[in-house]
């Protein structure tokens, strides 16, 4: 099995979600991996790509490449496909690792699954494990032909830093006229402190129960004393209490943290689906037949206006102590 | 201005997968995917802002699909095309997007429309393939679109913020559905929906060989369903003033803290 993992990068950093799934390349019994990074001035990302799994990186180094636009990472990653022989590429999903797929799987007439929450070898195949219907059901999905495309789900995968290093080989990069046709005229990026959502191993998420958005600083507090992000329901991004790049169950924004605590969430369908596969939930919520408490491990009935502040100090007491 | 959307007739309502076939049962009533409508919406409002032009819309599905069609001719497209074949059935997006290329190819329109999501697979991956194959360029994630001397400004929204981006036409476009609220059908455009022009198209009027469709142009398959991981048991506890010290020793004990 030859392995390619696209790997993502924001700033100077790859992104969890990537790392995690060249984690997972990395452990399978006949591994050939490869990490693929495609960027401006993105050379120095080796040595991460290294520590998480990648004994070998390709580098697509280029101006042209700098905006993160998907149709020039196709047109790199198909060549490489091609001349490497490669028979899997992985990727860990975003809104720009999803079109990249897409597009790579229609120029190479590849398969592609999607969604996918885990990824095993069974009877010498390959089956990916597709959760669907508001994950009612999980169904076994395969590749009839080669090269497969496998994108999964945010936070499927924790990145294991195993070390070692990776052998860097320089890739050319030619482009097409269409994939350069769309250009990147400005980007406004809402620096926020801590991880993001798709990359946080604890999210703490608030929603109209809150009350207002001035409660939001309850939500940020007890994030932070737990080192996660925060997120919020489609409901308070709507009502403009919470940014948009917080909303857990829009495209693509399915979290999966180990912890995942609601405040004041009622649980409506496209919520749940956003975050159920959670580690572990927990709710709080004054309405005792909020739909949450169907699917949360620890279900409180109360108001997120004490409970949360409180159990803010205790955490901190305890990371103090 | 010339605008195509792609929609889609999912099932309404609880969805269900056949477990013979191992697709998704679309026996029951249809209903017009939901984030289509954004779609639906926004196209309108490009062909409003030109003041000329036309909204048509292409489709993929069995026969009933029309009654979704339907739907988002009575909000205000002007007519519909609807791919409709048996052996389209069980397509993947390798082969979905094949297809609909070639239906797209023949319309020839300026700007490409999608909705964010399908409602039924989930899937949010189609537009990026189709404009592969249309070789044109592509945005997703739209928040908001504004076209100008023949190019569109899209503004896209990311895990890290919005971009701003510039295409020029034509250009495949998938929108979020933050861009807008879609308009309800009034009685006037649903009554005027009926007499609206409803193409349907087979694989061979496309030029469409049997073997870039359904099952036999997939690329992926089911090989079965499973039932998911089980969750723990639930505890749910009132707050008597205790509730934050039970949920630090709950996080404690499942060592998150």
């Amino acid at each position: 099995m030859s392995t390619l993992v696209f790997l993502e990068h924001h700033g100077h950093e790859l992104l969890k979600g990537s790392l995690g799934v060249l984690s997972k390349a990395a452990a399978f019994a006949d591994a050939d991996v490869a990490g693929v990074v495609i960027g401006s001035k993105v050379r120095a990302l080796a040595d991460q790509a290294g520590k998480f799994g990648a004994p070998k990186l390709y580098v697509a180094d280029d101006a042209r490449l700098e905006a993160p636009l998907p149709q020039p990472r196709v047109d790199v990653l198909a060549q490489l496909v091609r001349d490497k022989g490669i028979d899997t590429v992985l990727f860990g999903n975003s809104v720009l690792a999803a079109d990249v797929a897409a597009g790579l799987a229609a120029r190479l007439d590849a398969g592609l699954n999607w969604d996918l929450a885990d990824l095993v070898q069974q009877d010498g195949k390959l089956v990916g494990k597709r959760p669907a219907l508001q994950d009612s059901v999980y169904v076994d999905v395969g590749w009839k032909s080669e090269p497969r495309i496998a994108l999964f789900r945010s936070g499927s995968f924790d990145p294991v830093a195993a070390g070692g290093s990776a052998q860097v080989e320089d890739v050319a990069v030619a482009l097409e006229d269409f994939s350069t046709s769309a250009r990147m005229v400005d980007q406004a990026h809402e620096e926020s402190e801590g991880p993001s959502i798709e990359d946080a191993p604890v999210i703490v998420a608030g929603g109209r129960g809150l009350g207002g958005p001035e409660n939001f600083t309850l939500v940020e507090e007890l994030a932070k004393a737990l080192g996660g992000a925060v997120g919020a329901t489609r409901a308070v991004v709507d009502a403009g209490w919470y940014p948009y790049s917080t909303q857990v169950g829009q495209t693509g924004k399915t979290v999966s943290p180990k912890l995942y605590i609601a405040c004041g969430i009622s649980g409506a369908i496209q919520h749940k689906v956003g975050m159920q596969s959670s580690g572990v939930i927990v709710a709080i919520n004054k309405d005792t037949n909020a739909p949450i408490f169907e699917f949360s491990d620890l279900g409180v009935v109360g108001d997120v206006h004490e409970v949360v502040p409180r159990l803010t100090e205790l955490v901190r007491a305890r990371k103090a102590s | 201005m010339k605008i195509a959307v792609c929609v889609k007739q999912v099932p309404e309502g609880n969805s269900r997968i056949d477990p013979e076939t191992k697709r998704l049962d679309r026996s029951g009533e249809g209903a017009l995917n939901a984030f289509d409508a954004n779609a639906v919406e926004e196209a309108l409002r490009l062909k409003d802002a030109t003041g000329e032009g036309e909204v048509v819309l292409v489709s993929m599905g069995p026969p009933k699909a029309q009654d979704a069609l339907r739907k988002a001719l009575a909000m205000g497209a002007d007519r519909a095309v609807l791919v409709t074949d048996e052996a389209a059935a069980g397509s993947d997006l390798v082969a979905t997007s094949y297809t609909l290329a070639k239906a797209l190819e023949r319309e020839g329109a300026d700007v490409i429309l999608f909705g964010q999501q399908a409602g039924d697979s989930d899937g949010a991956v189609l537009w990026a393939a189709v404009a592969d194959r249309l070789r044109l360029p592509v945005v997703s994630q739209a928040a908001e679109i504004t076209q100008a001397d023949g190019k569109l400004t899209v503004k896209r929204q990311t895990e890290f913020g919005y971009d701003v981006i510039e295409a020029p036409l034509p250009a495949v476009v998938a929108v979020s559905d933050a861009i807008n609220e879609p308009r309800y059908p009034s009685l006037k455009g649903i009554m005027g929906a009926k007499s609206k022009a409803q193409a349907t198209l087979s694989l061979s009027d496309l030029g469409v060989e049997g073997d870039r469709a359904g099952e036999q142009g997939s690329r992926t398959e089911v090989y079965g369903l499973n039932d998911p991981p089980a969750r723990s048991e639930s505890k749910k506890i009132e707050d008597n003033g205790n509730a934050a010290q039970a949920i630090l020793d709950f996080l404690a004990e499942k060592r998150l803290v």
